[in-house]
């Protein structure tokens, strides 16, 4: 309970630590940070495991962040104590022992000393003639502070933030007096030029490393973040395998979110609202004096979902896709049968329910995918097995591109479907200009569906399940 | 300006802390690993770290991990060891206000107003007109919605305790999103406000220990309101030393059999793990057996003390040989 918790502010590695932070993905509101630094103000740098774990209790907040949290710190901290490690390391290694190896210990102790000052003091070629490998680290690490590493984001800034933190260090002036020594024909004025281009290539490459390095601290998070909005609005059928893997992160973090947003209690008490009939029955004992309220309550149905899925070849990849969705979706949707055809068509709930969605969807495909499809004959299969179950709160949602190779669609079934059921809702993953060319009978369908919609990406699926979830209160 | 108002507020919360009589106990976090030993719960660093910033920093702590790791224990040795009163509310579906914050005493009013029914007309009795006996009625005030109806749930009954307290808002995954976003007024402010009285801030502000098993996931304003204490197994001499205090005079090679048996037992794909309070129960039921040295017959009979999934009593019952095996060789017995 130091006085110092008066003002809370930020220290200056907290500030840079909190920027790590945000660029490997951890989401740090301004309050956060404040908490941390007040956080810090009892605990304090001093122990660094205790640091580490009142960060972690302050500004990650789940499982997930931990791990991301965990690996930032390890990094950052790491890398601020490189700094000072690297030099003795460069020392060992270095192709010049001859020139002042032995003071170059000395000044390390030195240079860690004034490290969080500006670079002021030693200019640069004196740095360079005296091959002061904790100066120039120090310079560096201060000029990359000046020139605002921390916002580098893409990997194309890379070049430039180089030549910022070289030109921040002094490199005009350097290569001015290099010039300037060359111009002069003297033999001792050459030689410094050359000791100095010498040694000014290892610094361009030591300066690119420590760029690479903070880029990535700093823009890891971005870059994630980046792709995931090019993958959301990525056709489905063009995803590549190597995307695979965080498609299905994706997938289960969307679906997460929508089955938090609706699964609602299916009843709810309206407060406020006396059911006064049923308060006055609970009563009677008392002469009707109403010592027991009763309030009104509102029931909220659970959609009930028939879910057909076309798994030919053609669109294959996609219903994939809205399986593994609907699945994750289970704790909204109660009651969900799903069928996959491309000749005919079979129920696949209970694999889907049994194994984990990538091996069951396998699984599905291997049993009846890649056919060519028959859209009639699915459909008749579909009403001669499950048509019973079909109720008015029944929600039919039918995946498919509507080409049955110009066998007869049977509109019938679903015209008849559509009297049945509470609504169809048809996606096809097509452009809508190529509905009704070729052999596509998606037109001839669409006047007994209530919605047909193009659903090609990943945020068009997200839009319609949620549509579907919205309709069911 | 609004720098001195900070300073104004941050003094009265230093004020605040220097009457809440557990900051003499909460000095450090060494002390508060020493104190929840004490009162029989072995706690990590981690766990330490977050009670002692609770304390300071005045936060409540949002405990997550899975089932049977001690989050609720955690709570009981709080309060236990700065002996201060815990509150405990369990939230499930369909928990509202009513129940948690405060409810008025319906049927107490109701029976006032039949017994003071005659008492009215003594009251209002020489009035000339209406308008007087209002105003007759009105000096009495809101008396059928003070404190005396006012019946107090968990929450306010936290923020009335003179000493502080420990309030425990256990599994709040299980309550409903509105609910979630009735607390953030009591977890940031130690206040709740009741329309017919008003606001009623807390005496002490109590420490708050969430917990939640991630049945859903919690709104982030919630969690920014919060410290977030992860709760993991155990590693093995951590699991040793709890067990060791839960179930005093258990034999040190049997105890070393336990806690190496259920460690791989983790390692195995099972659909629950078990937990360190099963393996508390399972230490139990190895005392009263008798049991010194575990062999497979005897784990075996006992697999459904650590194991509540028959699919899993059958994937870990063909590996049985070898984990107590195992665990045999690394107590030292052979």
């Amino acid at each position: 309970m130091s006085g110092s918790a008066e003002v809370p502010t930020a220290s200056e590695p907290l500030r840079r630590f909190l920027q790590v932070a945000r660029g490997a993905g951890l989401r740090v509101s301004a309050a956060e940070g404040i908490d941390a630094a007040r956080a810090l103000d009892f605990i304090g740098y001093a122990d660094r495991t205790a640091l580490k774990d009142t960060l972690g209790l302050v500004l990650a907040k789940t499982p997930d962040e931990k791990a991301v949290y965990h690996e930032a710190f390890e990094l950052y901290f790491k890398h601020e104590a490189l700094s000072a490690g690297d030099d003795s390391h460069d020392d060992a290694d270095s192709e010049s022992p001859s020139a002042g190896q032995g003071m170059a210990d000395g000044q390390g102790a030195q240079g860690g000393g004034e490290g969080g000052e500006p670079s002021g003091g030693n200019s640069l070629s004196e740095l360079l003639t005296q091959d002061d490998r904790a100066g120039l680290a120090a310079a560096m690490e201060s000029a990359g502070r000046e020139s605002g590493i921390e916002n580098i984001r893409f990997f194309t800034q890379k070049n430039l933030y180089t030549r910022r933190i070289l030109v921040r260090m002094g490199l005009r002036k350097v290569e001015e007096e290099v010039e300037a020594l060359r111009s002069s024909s003297t033999k001792q004025n050459i030689d410094r030029a050359a000791l100095l281009e010498a040694r000014l290539a290892p610094l361009r490459d030591t300066v690119r490393d420590f760029v690479e390095r903070n880029m990535l601290l700093f823009a890891r998070g971005d870059n994630e973040q980046f792709r995931e909005e090019l993958l959301k609005s990525a056709r489905l059928s063009n995803i590549e395998r190597r995307d695979m893997e965080r498609m299905r992160i994706l997938v289960r973090q969307m679906a997460k979110k929508l089955a938090a947003r609706y699964a609602k209690t299916r009843r709810r008490r309206l407060r406020g609202q006396l059911d006064i009939r049923r308060t006055l029955r609970k009563n009677m004992g008392w002469g009707g004096v109403p010592f027991v309220t009763v309030w009104k309550q509102k029931r909220i149905e659970k959609p009930r979902v028939m879910v057909l899925c076309d798994v030919s070849g053609s669109v294959a990849a996609m219903s994939g896709f809205l399986l593994m969705f609907l699945y994750a979706l289970n704790e909204a949707l109660s009651d969900i049968r799903s069928f996959a055809y491309s000749g005919s068509l079979i129920e696949v709930s209970e694999i889907l329910e049994k194994e984990p969605v990538e091996q069951a969807i396998g699984k599905i495909m291997e049993a009846i995918g890649w056919g060519s499809s028959n859209y009639g004959n699915a459909f008749a299969d579909f009403e001669e097995g499950w048509m019973q179950h079909v109720t008015n709160k029944t929600t039919v949602l039918i995946l498919g591109d509507a080409r049955g190779n110009k066998t007869d669609p049977r509109t019938e079934i679903i015209a008849r479907l559509s009297q049945r059921a509470r609504r169809i809702i048809w996606l096809n993953p097509e452009y809508r200009t190529l509905w009704g060319t070729g052999d596509s009978d998606m037109n001839r369908y669409a006047p007994f569906c209530n919605l047909v919609t193009v659903c090609s990406t990943l945020r068009h699926l997200e839009r319609a399940i949620s549509g579907i979830l919205e309709g069911s209160n | 300006m609004s720098q001195t108002l900070r300073k104004k507020k941050s003094q009265t919360m230093q004020n605040a802390q220097n009457k809440n009589p557990a900051t003499r106990q909460l000095q450090s976090i060494e002390e508060v690993d020493a104190g929840l030993s004490a009162a029989g719960y072995i706690a990590n660093r981690q766990i330490s770290t977050a009670i002692y910033l609770a304390h300071h920093l005045q936060k409540p702590i949002l405990v997550e991990g899975p089932a049977g790791v001690g989050k609720t224990e955690l709570a009981k040795s709080v309060a236990a060891w700065l002996n201060l009163p815990l509150i405990r509310m369990q939230c499930y579906e369909g928990l509202d206000e009513s129940k948690a914050l405060y409810e008025w005493k319906y049927g107490k009013q109701l029976l006032y107003t039949q017994i003071l029914r005659d008492k009215v007309g003594s009251v209002i009795g020489e009035s000339d007109n209406l308008t007087v006996a209002l105003d007759k009625l009105h000096a009495f005030g809101d008396i059928f919605f003070s404190r005396n109806f006012l019946e107090p749930r968990p929450l306010l009954r936290a923020l009335e305790q003179p000493g502080g307290a420990v309030l425990l808002i256990d599994e709040i995954d299980k309550s409903d999103q509105e609910f979630e976003a009735f607390l953030l007024e009591i977890l940031s402010d130690y206040q709740v406000t009741v329309p017919e009285i008003g606001t009623v801030s807390a005496l002490v502000p109590p420490i708050v220990l969430l917990t939640s098993n991630s049945t859903r996931d919690l709104g982030d304003a919630l969690k920014r309101r919060c410290l977030h204490l992860h709760i993991g197994f155990p590693d093995e001499k951590l699991e040793a030393r709890i067990i060791a205090s839960r179930v005093p005079g258990i034999d040190a090679r049997l105890l070393k059999q336990l806690v190496s048996f259920v460690q791989q037992l983790r390692a195995l794909d099972l659909k629950k793990l078990p937990s360190v309070s099963e393996t508390i129960d399972w230490a139990k039921v190895m005392v009263l057996l008798h049991t010194s040295v575990l062999d497979v017959a005897v784990v075996r009979d006992t697999l459904n003390v650590l194991l509540k999934f028959e699919a899993d009593i059958e994937a870990a019952d063909k590996q049985l040989a070898g984990l107590t095996h195992k665990a045999q060789r690394e107590a030292g017995i052979t």
